[in-house]
């Protein structure tokens, strides 16, 4: 299957980039985090990031879509460019780049609003929604997309912040799909997922690429492996070796790779 | 040394769980401590607690009564007419009266011995208000009518125990023999004790009047100014908060704002005041003793407090929920409108309340604007003209009639202490009720 997905994105969307970064450099005040990376992510393609807790995965992914504006102390250099455009340009405004590259985040954060509100924020303030039924349709949607529909039907008022933890990180999953971004980018998001959920997920991920370029953090190398056709493997805020998939993990050309997929670091 | 080495040298039983090992023992003797001193501490509170309660209770309660005559009078239209054909009218109605309370007194076997001098000592200018009545109810003629005449401050005082005969020199505001005169009166039954509404209600009097004033005029000047300082502090200081805690970059300017109003918070009162007085009064040319300027003195002293509460309280929202609104492409007005403002409400709510509570007690700032001293004589008129026109304001109000030399005052002061504590705490409560309302919404 894996091999399936390699030969067909060759085959149809080679020369499809989404996300084109060069020589990005992260800073957290003087903490160099993110060092050089350059790397071009395809459209209609998961991307699974993988490495060491603390390498740089969730400070590259959300230098995507710029949440790191929000930390005062972080400082992004370098070009990233979107459908060749350039997303830290003095012109772009980066909620119309977030709605566009929507975000899960490694710990579930639902607003403190029922379900039904959670998932319909992004169609509500973006007006992807004319009127209450079509509202309800999206949300029902997005909710079945992120496997956790049965579980909430019944109690779309409910709070959010009541569900258990792998809930909500499904009902941020919704969430962020409701609003039907170019880009998803999902830090960890089956963290803490059972494994029939992880599925799920996995499937809905899957259907995704269709349409969509999907961007995975994962620690889970079997994940890697299963959903995503490119892997990029992050190393003390390196970017150590990216490629197809397959490649990663059956034939590594760097030694840190191969320890780290065998599990001899991180 | 490590803790596996301890189960050897140790009996055995301190392994188990049932008993309690020398280390818990420690812990648990230390806590207990904690406790009682926790719960001393809190005694001490209350204790000192109900100590104040207690005393203004105590001085305040008979600012809440007072003293009235009851006297059923008829006037028939004979009387009247020829009343109101002599020179001096009121004294007319005076003789009436008295001849009337002569027989009530009789009736009860009471020996009573009064002129008119003494009655207008004890209860006032008695003629007056008889036909002032009659002249505005001319169809109660000939008939009974039930009147209850409040007594003099001195007359009250005395029935409370404030004034003795012991203590009384004569003067034209009471003799010695008033008092006895007050005796008969209490012995045939005619005075009784009934809930002082009009210190509720009305307005101050003068000073020689101790027994008219009442605090009404000066909880609308009070509430008046909660209005200028609502409208005011709250909107501006909640979004003065919110710029500086969501928008503004961090940089040595933001520092030095921040700095300021914690300094402002700290600014004594008696500043704002003076302050309004040159600015609001001398430069601006508003009025003076107007709850506006009084409502404008208290928004500056009210807004460090709501600034510094808001922030805190949207200091207190995580940040993962702003993450997450502009995670899905909310702008930031968005985020904080719509998830952070909300999330922050209680906090705001009870710092604002605090604030007005603060600023509804604040005596110091309205001495300079001359909301202090004068006679508040009345109700405004309209809602707008109480805005502007002069009055007075509840703590201003009780200052004034502790500095009045007429022991009297001071009891009216301790009256108006309670109502002022009143009115606090209500407003303490609605910032629990607001809080809980809020909060409890996940
Ligand atoms: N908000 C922050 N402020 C300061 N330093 C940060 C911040 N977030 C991350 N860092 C630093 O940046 C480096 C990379 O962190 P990052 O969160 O990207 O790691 P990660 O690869 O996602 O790890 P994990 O797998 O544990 O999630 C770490 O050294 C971390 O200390
Ligand atoms: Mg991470």
């Amino acid at each position: 299957m894996m091999k399936d997905n390699a030969d067909e994105r060759i085959g149809v969307d080679a020369m499809d980039i989404k996300f084109a970064a060069k020589d990005v450099q992260v800073y957290y005040a003087d903490n160099h985090a993110i060092k050089d990376v350059s790397v071009d992510i395809l459209d209609k393609t998961v991307t699974a990031f993988i490495g060491p807790s603390g390498c740089g995965k969730s400070t590259f992914l959300r230098s995507l879509n710029r949440m790191n504006d929000t930390i005062p102390i972080c400082r992004v250099e370098g070009d990233i460019r979107l459908d060749g455009q350039d997303i830290n340009a003095p012109e772009v405004d980066p909620v119309q780049l977030r709605a566009k590259v929507g975000m899960v985040f490694q710990k579930p954060n639902p607003f403190p609003k029922s379900i039904y509100d959670n998932v319909a924020y992004g169609p509500r303030i973006h007006g992807l929604a004319r009127g209450k039924a079509e509202l309800d349709e999206i949300v029902e949607k997005s909710l079945r997309r992120a496997a956790i529909w049965d579980e909430v039907k019944d109690r779309l008022d409910a709070a959010g912040t009541g569900l258990s933890g792998g809930q909500q990180q499904r009902l941020c999953i919704a969430r962020a799909v409701a609003t039907e971004p170019e880009v998803l980018l999902m830090d960890e998001p089956c963290s803490a997922l059972d494994p029939i959920a992880t599925a799920q997920v996995e499937e809905l991920i899957d259907e995704l690429r269709q349409s969509y370029s999907v961007i995975i953090v994962t620690h889970s190398m079997q994940q890697a492996a299963r959903v995503s056709q490119k892997t990029a493997f992050f190393h003390l805020g390196n970017l150590v070796e990216y490629g197809d998939t397959t490649d990663i993990f059956t034939n590594p050309r760097d030694t840190r790779t191969e320890s780290y997929i065998t599990g001899r670091i991180g | 040394m490590t803790d596996t080495s301890l189960p050897q040298n140790a009996p055995r039983g301190s392994n188990s769980i049932l008993a309690t090992d020398a280390r818990t023992k420690k812990r648990n003797a230390a806590e207990k401590r904690f406790r009682a001193l926790g719960m001393g501490a809190i005694g001490i509170g209350l204790f000192f607690l109900i100590v104040l309660f207690t005393t203004i209770i105590r001085s305040g309660a008979p600012a809440f009564t007072r003293t009235v005559v009851d006297v059923q009078f008829t006037l028939t239209q004979a009387q009247y007419d020829e009343a109101e054909g002599t020179l001096f009218k009121t004294a007319a109605y005076a003789d009436l009266f008295i001849a009337q309370l002569g027989e009530i007194l009789a009736e009860q076997d009471v020996a009573a011995d009064f002129d008119a001098e003494s009655i207008e000592r004890t209860l006032g200018k008695v003629g007056g208000t008889l036909r002032e009545f009659y002249r505005a109810n001319e169809d109660q003629l000939d008939q009974p009518v039930n009147f209850s005449l409040a007594t003099s401050s001195r007359v009250d005082g005395y029935l409370k125990g404030r004034v003795t005969l012991e203590g009384i020199e004569d003067s034209r505001f009471l003799m010695a023999s008033d008092l006895d005169l007050v005796d008969e009166l209490q012995a045939a039954g005619v005075i009784k004790s009934e809930f002082n509404w009009p210190f509720i209600t009305g307005a101050d009097s003068g000073v020689d009047n101790p027994g008219g004033a009442g605090i009404g005029a000066s909880v609308v000047g009070s509430f008046f100014m909660m209005l200028v300082v609502l409208a005011l502090a709250l909107p501006i200081g909640v979004a003065a908060s919110i710029y500086l805690e969501e928008f503004a970059v961090q940089n040595r300017f933001t520092d030095l704002i921040e700095v300021n109003i914690s300094n402002l918070a700290a600014v004594p009162s008696i500043v704002f005041g003076i302050l309004g007085l040159a600015v609001f009064i001398q430069f601006a040319g508003l009025p003076q003793s107007a709850p506006l300027v009084g409502g404008l003195v208290l928004t500056l002293m009210t807004l460090p407090t709501i600034i510094i509460s808001t922030r805190a309280a949207l200091k207190a929202v995580p940040p993962s929920i702003r993450e997450a609104a502009l995670g899905v492409g909310a702008s930031k007005m968005q985020t904080v409108f719509h998830h952070v403002l909300p999330l922050a409400m209680p906090g705001i709510l009870t710092g604002t309340i605090i604030g007005l509570a603060q600023a509804l007690g604040e005596t110091a700032p309205l001495l300079l604007i001359g909301m202090v001293g004068f006679v508040a004589r009345g109700y405004p008129d309209g809602f707008l003209t109480g805005f502007t026109e002069a009055n007075s304001a509840m703590p201003a109000q009780i200052y004034t009639w502790a500095a009045r030399a007429d022991a009297a005052f001071y009891d009216k002061a301790w009256g108006g202490i309670i109502i002022l504590l009143i009115f606090l705490m209500f407003m303490n409560i609605l910032a629990v009720i607001l809080r809980r309302r809020f909060e409890r919404r996940w």
